[in-house]
């Protein structure tokens, strides 16, 4: 008899489903995309066996679809979550998070003597590593290590 | 470079660096030129500098231009709470360019973004100060006829010392050789070790003065800050060990030349003042040249 592989998060019908996304960033994750304040279902697990990543996080969000600035956002704490845009139960696209080679706006510049976090300025990073993720401030040239990262 | 701030030494190419070089070396020739005549320059000292602040000024006056502006924001309308935003938007209505220097951070990228002048950034907090670096270039330059294959040695707080890293970012064009010393505490940052590494250029790194002084063609001294230690007693173990002696130089090369880009306290003992090759004195004055070829350059004069 085959084994019935069980789903540890149940299936949706239609919206976007994160997966791959680490252990260890799956709150960070969730309170980047506010997805406390949205209305719409949502299941995820974590810690979950992977066969690529020892554990991971999975977030199932029912009915919405993301936007390119949330999918930057997932990147900076998951560079490797995966993207499926869920329709019918089938996975209609499957796509890679990527980081884009700029950031404005999403991230806190880590040096609490940099102009934007002293006046109203819009944060602005080049992205000069993706893994781990560097972030090198326009304003200040202070670099922004992965670990230190915290989304506005 | 018309038109164009200066807010970072990388904002130039190794190119620039010459041009400017090469018309600081014009100025020192012929130093009173009135090309600044019908120029309103702006200079705003948002904290005190006095060194940075009169090598302008200096270098304004000699070129027949007017200085508007304030010496610290204890007497500007940033103490009644204006934004830098607001200060600049103001300011740029006035002036033909701006002279800036800022506690914090970014501040004069920032300033270069909203102001329709260009700004020269004359220090932002821990993080740039081009024409330091600039006047720097220039001094060794003068001092060594080339740039290219110099042995350098930088010495004191070089993890903190912001004039040390644009130098050593510049420098990295000319296929230098870097020695470093410092405290354990103050080396060199890792990210620019590794810069130096990509570009294939060798350095050497130690605690404390030895044998390599006799190879330097430059020795650049920075000082060693008690704040910069969290135990006053690590601050007392290193604090002698990073001055330099007259004593110390007996062997050094005929074309030495120490640097600094002042003020002094104690890092450099006042016997070495003396020495031929005590050049630090001579490179504040070589501000002066480097900030008109700079300011020049700027405003299309030049």
């Amino acid at each position: 008899m085959k084994e019935r592989k069980e789903k540890r998060v149940s299936a949706i019908k239609n919206g976007t489903v994160i997966d791959h996304i680490p252990s260890n960033s799956m709150f960070k994750v969730i309170s980047m995309l506010n997805l406390d304040q949205i209305e719409y279902p949502i299941t995820f697990g974590t810690n979950l066996k992977s066969n690529k990543d020892g554990t991971k996080g999975i977030i199932k969000i029912s009915d919405i679809h993301l936007d390119s600035d949330d999918l930057n956002k997932i990147a900076l704490v998951a560079p490797k979550a995966v993207l499926n845009v869920i329709k019918d139960y089938e996975v209609t696209e499957k796509q890679v998070v990527d980081l884009p080679d700029k950031i404005s706006g999403i991230v806190k510049c880590v040096n609490p003597k940099c102009i934007t976090n002293v006046e109203n300025v819009k944060t602005k990073f080049n992205v000069v590593s993706k893994k781990p993720v560097h972030l090198h401030c326009h304003y200040c040239e202070k670099i922004t290590t992965q670990d230190l990262i915290q989304t506005l | 470079m018309k038109n164009k701030s200066l807010i970072s030494i990388n904002d130039y190419s190794k190119e620039d660096y010459l041009e400017i070089i090469e018309l600081a070396d014009e100025f020192e020739k012929n130093p009173n030129q009135r090309l600044l005549e019908d120029k309103v320059i702006a200079s705003l000292f948002f904290e005190p500098s006095t060194r940075t602040r009169l090598s302008f000024e200096s270098a304004i006056s000699r070129l027949g231009g007017k200085i508007i502006g304030f010496t610290d924001a204890g007497t500007s309308s940033v103490k009644k709470g204006e934004s830098l935003k607001d200060t600049i938007l103001t300011v740029e209505k006035y002036s033909d360019l701006i002279i800036m220097r800022h506690p914090v951070e970014g501040s004069s990228r920032y300033a270069s973004e909203v102001s329709k002048v260009p700004v020269i950034n004359a220090g932002d907090g821990a993080n740039q100060h081009p024409t330091q670096c600039l006047l720097d270039l220039y001094s060794i330059k003068k001092t060594q006829e080339t740039l290219e294959n110099l042995n350098i040695i930088l010495v004191g707080d070089l993890k903190y010392g912001r004039t040390v890293h644009s130098l050593l970012q510049a420098m990295s064009n000319f296929n230098p050789t870097f020695t470093f010393i410092s405290p354990k505490l103050l080396q060199m940052p890792k990210e620019y070790k590794l810069m130096l590494e990509s570009k294939g250029l060798k350095y050497e790194e130690y605690t404390e003065f030895n044998d390599c002084i006799n190879k330097a063609d430059i020795i650049y001294v920075t000082r060693v800050q008690r704040e910069r230690f969290s135990d006053p007693m690590e601050y007392e173990k290193v604090k002698n060990s990073y001055i330099l002696k007259n004593s110390m130089l007996s062997d050094t090369k005929e074309n030495l030349r120490i640097l600094h880009p002042l003020p002094r306290v104690n890092e450099i003992s006042e016997d070495v003042d003396s020495n031929e090759k005590a050049y630090y004195f001579t490179q504040a004055l070589n501000g002066v040249y480097a900030r008109m070829a700079i300011m020049t350059k700027i405003l299309g004069l030049k």
